[in-house]
């Protein structure tokens, strides 16, 4: 991991700039200028009071959703149940804000937000318990539960939760009241969308990598995560462990749902989850699985999602190419790692007769 | 060297640095057709690494390679492979999933899209065959044993037309039995005229094996020998630069109260099957009770349901006069059970986190590292200093990841923490296996030292000389079974080995005393 933090960047720059030629052809077939779709992607986020905030709005729900996934992976389990957790979460805290409309905002918010951690933790730690005393495949169960999760959201948005406006109008709009007032999260900036939500990511970040590296129980997770076999020999508990790791996990997801209704939307609805199970897994690989690396990785994200949904209103291009160009970019901002940590890598890609480059070794790894 | 035919293989003045480690220095080495190359080196001398240099998994920061005269550039293992370069690690790189044929073919160039197994399968035991090897090549890897699989290996570089094999301290997961065998597929081998370089830190084995010794130091070559011409002793004294105790003094010791007790032990492996039947014996404090057999033959599993990682399926365990039958490893800790397992890379530490993290790895619930749940990164670095000078572990820095030790200094480091934290009973499973003559020494020096405080020390070992010198007592298991204990002062080494073969103790000492 020597390596410059020159030479990363310019790999990065590298890919990102892979990514939009191979988009650039994609916009050409949708008959659009590539130059100025681009400009819009780009400039867009970065150009304005809007763009930068809302490039960091976006990134709030990545970075908590991130914080989850790095504690699981660490942990050695995956958890590919983020958008499960994150609506289940945002449902408890939702339903606990509604039924308690009276409650000091000093009460009312951190129970809300403690709520949805708890009930995103219940919806993390099933398929950790399976795991750990039944071997059931993390991956096939956190997915199932996702479909759960969905459906009982749908289910509670057109009945027990639904707006009573919305029946005595009778659209029928599926969403729910708008909470109290008391329990919204506070714009940081005026007249901007950025709440206090972000500010608390970043706290919950410090705090996960105390957690992690300077307590004896996150000293037993990473063990169990590196090597089961060994942390069990040292008197480790690798069941509980595991449990415990989804059940963090799946409560960052679930904070991270409730954060986003009571910054952005002040009420619950479908969709809330926008993705961001699954792009927060993203973030949390590019941050190396380690929590302050999660919060560049998270606020690149938020900003290439705000910049893909900017080029489309400028180009007027399908959504489908602009989801294409956003995955192209990921793909290639994901796969630059590998050049990132191997930097000999290109060399053997370009051809094994090129004169041997000097180089910084790293850490390579060979059995002995 | 006039006379010498030219080497079909020289690597020149190679440099290799990590960060914080020159692991090679200008080291040379010349090979021949039709002989072996010893390479001797205390732990993290550089063995490995000069070899992995040569197979291509490392480049070297300077340096030259010739194969039969020509200058190579080697990127990568399939790059030496072309070349007739081939390596069996230390940890095989085999699936257990598939069979040996298909392993042997895993990953070749120019397949057919269905390779025809059936003719691969004859091939190999072609080969099997012209070399004594007994190989089912439609067996599955993860049927056979350590030693099986190892031939595998073998056969699978000979398979692949390597015509230049290094072996990574090969013998150091093989029964004697085993090595004989391995020194017999290489005098064929050589006697084809192929070539080899063999890592081992056992002398005899440098003696019986090679042609050529290398003795490395600090990444250096520091002598080349003839082996004809030269002995145990003097390569030891090379290697470690001082003269090595080849025998300790045992004191006599007083044997106090019963430390650890099996009362009719039952146990199955991982396959199901009876692996302890009917074990029982006690170790005393300040007692050393050896464990003899051939591996396999239920010394893991005895490791095992003594630190609680097996449950047994009868019988009882008595530590300090408490019943502990059956209780989790956390339990074992906390009754004073110290164990260095034989597995030290998949077990024994773990090789993503910090040597460190890895030595805090007994002490980091209690004060002084931890408090309430809090650790202190500065007291668990302390404690990694104070150990690693202790022990001499060779390591960059106590925040090196303890992957990239070399094999010896991961075991020391094992070691150190065990010893450590040690309060009653240290359960020692082949402690010495991969150390140079130095470490073993002061291994040896440790479990007697354990001894003269109090402790009681279950020591397994393959190496009846390391049994007979420093346990007070040997157990011999043969196929789950306690064949008898005897006496280590007036131990038979024939006794020993008739015992080993399933042959109970009055039987085994009528047969060689008479
Ligand atoms: N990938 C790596 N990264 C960093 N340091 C390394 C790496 N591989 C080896 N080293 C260091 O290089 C030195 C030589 O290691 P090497 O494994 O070659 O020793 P060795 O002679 O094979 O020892 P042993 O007999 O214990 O196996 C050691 O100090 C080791 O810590
Ligand atoms: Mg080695």
């Amino acid at each position: 991991m020597k390596q410059s933090i020159w030479g990363k960047i310019l790999i990065l720059i590298g890919a990102v700039v892979g990514a939009l030629l191979v988009g650039a052809l994609l916009l050409l077939i949708a008959g659009a200028n590539p130059l100025v779709a681009y400009r819009a992607m780009l400039i867009g986020p970065l150009s304005s009071r809007y763009g930068i905030t809302e490039a960091l709005v976006k990134a709030t729900p990545l970075l908590l959703v991130g914080l989850g996934i790095v504690i699981a992976f660490r942990s050695g389990i995956l958890n590919i149940g983020g958008e499960g957790q994150m609506v289940i979460g945002a449902l408890a805290g939702s339903a606990c804000a509604l039924a308690l409309p009276d409650l000091p905002g000093i009460l009312l918010l951190p129970m809300t937000l403690l709520s949805s951690f708890l009930a995103g933790a219940v919806w993390g730690g099933i398929p950790g318990w399976l795991k750990a005393r039944l071997s059931v495949n993390e991956i096939l169960s956190t997915i199932m539960l996702n479909s759960i999760a969905l459906q009982l959201v749908t289910f509670m948005l057109r009945g027990p939760l639904i707006d009573p406006q919305e029946i005595a109008y009778g659209t029928g709009f599926p969403q729910t009241a708008q909470l109290p007032e008391q329990s919204w999260l506070p714009r940081l900036i005026p007249r901007t969308r950025l709440h206090w939500g972000f500010v608390v990511a970043l706290l919950l970040a410090g705090l996960v990598y105390v957690f992690l590296w300077r307590t004896s129980l996150g000293y037993r997770m990473r063990a169990v995560g590196a090597q089961k076999e060994a942390a069990r020999y040292g008197g480790i508990q690798v069941e509980n462990s595991l449990v415990l790791a989804m059940a963090l996990s799946g409560g960052f997801a679930g904070l991270a749902g409730m954060v986003e209704v009571l910054g952005i939307h002040h009420r619950l609805l479908d969709g809330i989850s926008a993705g961001y199970g699954f792009s927060g897994i993203v973030a949390a690989l590019f941050g190396q699985l380690h929590p302050l690396g999660t919060i560049p990785a998270a606020i690149l994200f938020g900003a290439l999602t705000l910049g893909a949904d900017m080029m489309q209103r400028a180009v007027e291009v399908p959504a489908a190419i602009v989801l294409t160009i956003q995955g192209l970019v990921v793909l290639f901002v994901v796969g630059s790692d590998v050049l990132m940590r191997r930097p000999d890598f290109l060399k053997r890609l370009l051809g094994k007769r090129m004169m041997p480059i000097p180089e910084e070794t790293s850490q390579e790894e060979v059995p002995s | 060297m006039a006379e010498e035919p030219t080497p079909i293989l020289k690597m020149e003045n190679i440099t290799k640095r990590f960060p914080g480690v020159l692991a090679n220095d200008h080291a040379n080495i010349e090979i021949y057709p039709g002989e072996v190359l010893a390479l001797l080196g205390e732990n993290g001398a550089g063995k490995s690494t000069l070899m992995n240099v040569l197979v291509g998994l490392y480049r070297p920061d300077e340096g030259d390679i010739f194969v039969r005269g020509e200058h190579v550039e080697i990127h990568s293992p399939s790059d030496a492979a072309a070349l007739g370069i081939g390596m069996v690690h230390q940890n095989f790189m085999l699936v257990p999933t598939m069979t040996v044929a298909e392993n042997i073919i895993l990953g070749m160039d120019g397949l057919a899209f269905r390779p025809d197994l059936d003719k691969v399968a004859r091939r190999i035991q072609e080969i099997a065959e012209h070399y004594n090897m007994n190989v089912d090549p439609y067996a599955y890897i993860w049927q056979l044993s350590v030693g099986e699989q190892q031939r595998v290996e073998i056969l699978k570089l000979i398979y692949r037309g390597a015509e230049i094999l290094i072996l990574d301290e090969p013998t150091a997961v093989l029964t004697p039995q085993e090595s004989h065998e391995l020194a017999n597929v290489l005098k064929v081998m050589t006697s084809e005229g192929k070539s080899a370089v063999f890592i081992t830190h056992k002398m005899e084995e440098v003696m019986e094996f090679s042609h050529w010794v290398r003795v490395l130091r600090r990444g250096r070559v520091v002598d080349v020998k003839k082996t004809s011409e030269t002995n145990p002793q003097e390569l030891a004294r090379l290697m470690v630069g001082r003269e090595v105790l080849f025998r300790l003094e045992k004191e006599a010791s007083e044997p106090g109260d019963v430390v650890l007790e099996l009362q009719n032990v039952y146990a199955d492996n991982e396959k199901g099957l009876p692996a302890l039947q009917d074990v029982s014996f006690t170790i005393r404090q300040g007692e050393i009770l050896g464990i003899a057999g051939v591996a396999g033959n239920g010394q893991r599993q005895l490791a095992e349901v003594i630190t609680g990682l097996r449950k047994v399926t009868g019988g009882h365990i008595y530590i300090q006069g408490d019943e502990e039958t059956n209780h989790s490893p956390l339990r074992m800790i906390k009754a004073g059970v110290s164990h260095i397992p034989a597995d030290r890379i998949g077990m024994g530490a773990v090789g993503d986190m910090a040597v460190s993290d890895n030595l805090a790895m007994k002490g980091y619930r209690e004060p002084p590292m931890a408090d309430g749940g809090i650790l202190h990164p500065q007291l668990i670095l302390e404690f990694a200093r104070k150990m690693i000078a202790a022990f001499r572990i060779a390591t960059p820095s106590p925040a090196t990841h303890i992957k990239f030790l070399s094999g010896g200094n991961i075991q020391k480091a094992i070691l150190a923490r065990e010893i450590d934290a040690c309060k009653g009973l240290l359960v020692a499973v082949y402690p010495s296996r991969g150390l140079d003559v130095g470490a073993t020494e002061s291994v040896r020096k440790r479990l007697l030292e354990q001894r003269a405080q109090g402790r009681a020390v279950l020591l397994i070992s393959e190496d009846l000389d390391e049994l007979i010198t420093i346990a007070d007592r040997i157990a011999v298991l043969f196929e789950g079974r306690v064949m008898g204990i005897v006496d280590s002062h007036n131990a038979d080494i024939d006794a020993l080995g008739l015992m080993m073969a399933g042959v109970p103790k009055q039987e085994a000492i009528a047969e060689t005393s008479g």
